[in-house]
């Protein structure tokens, strides 16, 4: 019998040496002899850089080298992982990324010099010592200005700032459907700029050794193998023996730490010029104006629906801001996260999306929580809303007319994706009893008497997520398979490590894989160690983003223990003198079916390492299995979220009253982590809602750059999350999982913006842009009211 | 450069320092306590709150030198001698409160100076406002309010008065 295995709130390992300050994050570790780096940065959005005179700065106290561009011009470039082919079949402009600036600076933030010296003050003193010549150029810091006829160019080789304009879909099909239509619907949206903000800043430690010729990079990230293989073989050429990545404990990600970085490389290649360890560690401000942002796209939607309100087709054009330069994944966010999931619960037979990516003098953008998913769900919520308020449809009404029923799957869209399994009706039903929808008019009513607005939204959501299918990433432009790899090691005495390649930074891996092997093993939890993050141990990995680990991650695991378990069959048998058909392994026993005969799991462990007796001509000795998992297609986790929100009309002020969620994510391993997902989730997509917005001025200056003008959520911010479920299993995995990482961040900003909508239905508010701030509200209303403003 | 002393965890500890050094990097990179951490530059996040001289202050926002003869408590002073948690961290661990554990530690010292300024009672309103310091990207809050709520009548040894309403 497993108490610690799957479906269990196991309390969580890790966190006894976070509450008690022994957690082992980068900035908390030196090296001997270590050196600090600070990066000098560009503090125009856009410019020529004439001459960086560092000869001042090479003279000040404790100054161990100074690196510029000139240093980098042998190495490659930060490259990008995944190509996009525009509409035309060229592939898209991919301009050099170089380590530090090189002729030219692109973003406020753009590292122009590595000062390396002895200590962290030392190294910034002597970056206030270096002279710059740069002579200004003209910016483009929003998509508006950056597509305008003549503006500057970011990269002279991309011509109009384009860096690629792609489609999918049934372009035909979608005017045939509006030809018939009955009423379209068109609304333009705006999805604001994020700043991913983990709590812990990005660090790194770059060390070699002169003996053995081995680079180590010490990095705050979410796969360090990817890291690995980007910048050993396409920037710094360091074969793969001579390279590890180490991601201890990392402080949180939100896929910001996914990509690949210039001060890695940096970091790494010139601790291989000093021969000393090299550490530096971003401040906040650093963060703000370096870390990849999120989202930034503006696109209108066109929904055709026939007269009973079924949706006849659906037309898209969005535009993308990539940023100054292409970081890892950023052409597929807009694109294969994105556009592919416009077809959402819905049935809408026919959809054509185009997407034109474009660069700007500003902080590169990329995948933040959700990547794509967040910015359909946002687009397809608010039209469908804004279509039944404009058909005079109840909006639950016209969400259960078009839902894709349960009986449908596995179910194709129309834009590439095929949903295994999902019953949008339950999570729905479900959602609206949670959030007791029906008893809404007297809460509205009893607000109204205390001078508020009251309102509700919904949103319901799909998302596409256990990235990825290999062959199928691949199909779309991904330039690696989307493995994942566990190797499992059981010792002599029966306790158990995994090497996994996916990497937990919050997620509670440590807890949760520990209860899969300890189900799989019957080996009690406190006897499972989980290792990640050190390409030095693990064999190889893809790393933890689009909600990868436990589909992917999970089911390499549950491979490589059927082979343990298969080679532990064999030694019981030999054992026990039966055929390896009659052995059963059940509740942590080797047992001879029909007979009493058994050995424990440990029993067979030790046999397997230091045995008398062992059939050595047919078997090799040892207990340790190594299994790659590659999906067969994507999950698909859903769910309904009902947001209540209250509005004070003298301030614009939007209060959240309460949160709602019911989901399907699939099988749960442990109850307790999921929930605290989804809520982490949700109050990311509330932030989103109401609170951030990354703002550049027309210049290209960042004006929210600290947290001081960023408005993260803080606790009064955020109501109490009730977080439900309706499980249906994905069909295609072992485990039957489906990713709860994102879900939360994907499913909440509409039903927000939805409430606040409703909210303020009888001031003629069709829609309201994110972030929902009282600035925005009160104008709102003041406009409907010109009248009272006067008085 | 200065030269101070002063009372870290209950232990004597003594430190060169440049006069712009923050009690943070004091306590980071010369003591080694890295438990308290640095997650922004402007004094909002509370990653790094520590208690000094009882009283709960963010570490980035002192220089050392104010320090000189405080009596500061960090994170790790926390644990009891026979390794059991303090009532907030228990509760912590209990009701699931942090993820990627890197606001925690200043979460937890915020938390603790919160329930012990507050021995009439905390409402969960009051917990909220009470967080306004402490950022926090991972929970969404929900379960910090829930641990703090389950460790007041721990700390005070007494039931939670029900908020009057």
């Amino acid at each position: 019998m497993v108490v610690d295995g799957i479906g269990a709130s196991v309390k969580r390992k890790e966190d006894l040496r976070f509450l008690s300050g022994r957690g082992n994050y980068v900035d908390d570790m030196n090296r001997p002899g270590q050196t600090f780096a600070h990066f000098l940065r560009s503090d125009v959005p856009h410019g020529k850089l004439n001459k960086v005179d560092i000869s001042a700065a090479l003279k000040m106290p404790g100054v161990v080298a100074i690196f510029t561009g000139d240093d980098f011009t042998g190495v490659g470039g930060i490259p990008c992982g995944w190509q996009i082919h525009s509409k035309d079949g060229t592939p898209m402009v991919e301009p050099r990324h170089p380590v530090l600036a090189a002729g030219k600076v692109r973003h406020v933030g753009d590292p122009i010099a590595m000062v390396v010296a002895e200590t962290k003050q030392q190294a910034k003193d002597a970056a206030e010592a270096i002279i710059l010549d740069i002579e200004t150029l003209p910016a483009v810091a929003g998509l508006t200005a950056a597509l305008a006829a003549g503006a500057p160019l970011v990269h002279d080789e991309a011509a109009g700032n384009i860096c690629f304009d792609w489609h999918i879909g049934d372009k035909a099909a979608v005017e045939a459907g509006f030809a018939k239509a009955h009423k379209i619907v068109r609304l333009d949206l705006v999805n604001n700029r994020l700043v991913p903000n983990a709590m812990e800043p990005r660090a790194a430690i770059g060390d070699y050794d002169v003996s053995s010729g081995e680079y180590t990079l010490y990095t705050t990230s979410q796969n360090p193998h990817v890291i690995r293989l980007l910048m050993g073989a396409f920037v710094l050429s360091i074969p793969e023996h001579k390279l590890r990545v180490v991601a201890p404990d990392v402080g949180g990600g939100f896929g910001s730490k996914i990509f690949h970085y210039a001060e890695e490389a940096a970091l790494t290649w010139a601790a291989g010029k000093v021969k000393r360890p090299i550490k530096w560690t971003a401040d906040r401000t650093e963060a703000f104006i370096t870390d990849a942002h999120g989202r930034d796209h503006i696109s209108t939607a066109e929904l055709a629906l026939d007269a009973e309100g079924h949706f006849l087709a659906l037309k898209v054009n969005t535009q993308a801001n990539m940023g100054a330069y292409l970081s890892t994944f950023a052409p597929s966010v807009p694109t294969y996260l994105s556009a592919t999931l416009l077809a959402g619960v819905y049935k809408t037979p026919a959809i054509y999306a185009e997407v034109k990516a474009v660069f700007t003098n500003t902080v590169p953008v990329d995948a933040y929580r959700g990547a794509g998913r967040p910015e359909a769900t946002f687009l397809l919520e608010r039209i469908v809303d804004v279509a039944a308020r404009e058909m005079n449809m109840d909006r639950v009404e016209i969400r259960k007319k078009n839902f894709i029923p349960k009986e449908a799957f596995p179910y194709q869209t129309p834009i590439a994706l095929q949903y295994d399994s999902g019953d949008y009706m339950a999570t729905f039903d479900g959602c609206l009893k949670a959030a007791d929808y029906a008893g809404f008019e007297a809460r509205r009513k009893a607000s109204a008497a205390k001078g508020k607005l009251r309102g509700i939204g919904i949103s319901t959501y799909v998302e596409a997520c256990g990235i990825a299918p290999s062959a199928v990433a691949g199909a779309l432009g991904a330039r690696a398979g989307l493995y994942e790899v566990a190797n499992i090691r059981v010792h002599p005495t029966g306790s158990v490590t995994v090497f996994t390649g996916a990497h937990s930074h919050g997620q509670g891996h440590e807890t949760t894989f520990a209860q899969l092997v300890s189900e799989q093993l019957g080996v009690a939890h406190d006897m499972i160690d989980i290792v990640h993050g050190d390409t030095g141990k693990v064999p190889f990995g893809m790393g933890t983003y689009g909600s990868r680990s436990l589909s992917v991650g999970g089911s390499a695991m549950v491979k490589a223990m059927d082979k343990i378990i298969d080679k532990g069959k064999k030694i019981a048998a030999h054992l026990m003198e039966a055929d390896v058909h009659d052995i059963e392994f059940k509740d942590g026993k080797f047992s001879v079916v029909g007979t009493d005969k058994a050995k424990t799991f440990g029993e067979i462990a030790l046999t397997a390492y230091v045995p008398h007796n062992y059939p050595i001509e047919e078997l090799e000795p040892g207990l340790e299995e190594t299994a790659f998992y590659d999906p067969k297609n994507f999950t698909y986790p859903g769910g309904c979220h009902i947001a209540e929100v209250e509005i004070d009309p003298d301030t614009g002020t939007v209060s959240m009253i309460s949160f709602t969620a019911v989901d399907d994510i699939g099988r749960v391993i442990n109850p307790m982590i999921v929930e605290g997902q989804v809520q982490g989730g949700i109050a990311q997509g509330i932030g989103q809602a109401l609170l951030e917005h990354a703002i550049y001025d027309e210049s290209g200056q960042l004006l929210s750059g600290s947290m001081m003008d960023y408005t993260m959520p803080r606790a009064d911010d955020i109501p109490n999350i009730s977080v439900g479920m309706e499980v249906t299993l994905c069909t295609h995995n072992p485990l039957g999982s489906k990713g709860v990482g994102e879900v939360g961040a994907i499913g909440s900003p509409p039903a927000v913006i939805n409430a606040v909508v409703d909210a303020l239905r009888d001031y003629g508010v069709r829609h309201v842009d994110m972030p929902a701030t009282p600035a925005k509200i009160w104008a709102l209303i003041d406009a409907y009211h010109p009248k009272m403003a006067a008085e | 450069m200065p030269q101070i002393s002063l009372t870290v965890n209950g232990k004597p500890a003594s430190a060169t320092v440049e006069a712009r050094t923050l009690l943070v990097e004091l306590l980071r990179d010369k003591l080694h306590l890295t438990g308290t951490h640095v997650g922004c530059d402007t004094s909002q996040c509370g990653a790094c709150t520590v208690q000094v001289d009882g009283m709960s202050v963010k570490s980035c926002t002192m220089l050392a030198v104010q320090a000189d003869g405080a009596n500061v408590l960090t994170i790790e002073g926390l644990v009891n001698a026979d390794g059991s948690l303090h009532p907030m961290q228990a509760m912590f661990r209990e009701y699931h409160a942090l993820q990627c554990g890197y606001c925690t530690p200043g979460m937890v010292m915020s938390a603790i100076d919160l329930v012990e300024t507050h021995p009439e009672g905390l409402s969960e309103e009051q917990i909220r406002h009470g967080l306004e310091g402490n950022l926090c990207r991972c929970t969404g809050y929900h379960n910090i309010v829930k641990a703090i709520a389950a460790a007041w009548p721990l700390m005070h040894n007494k039931a939670l008065p029900v908020a009057a309403e």
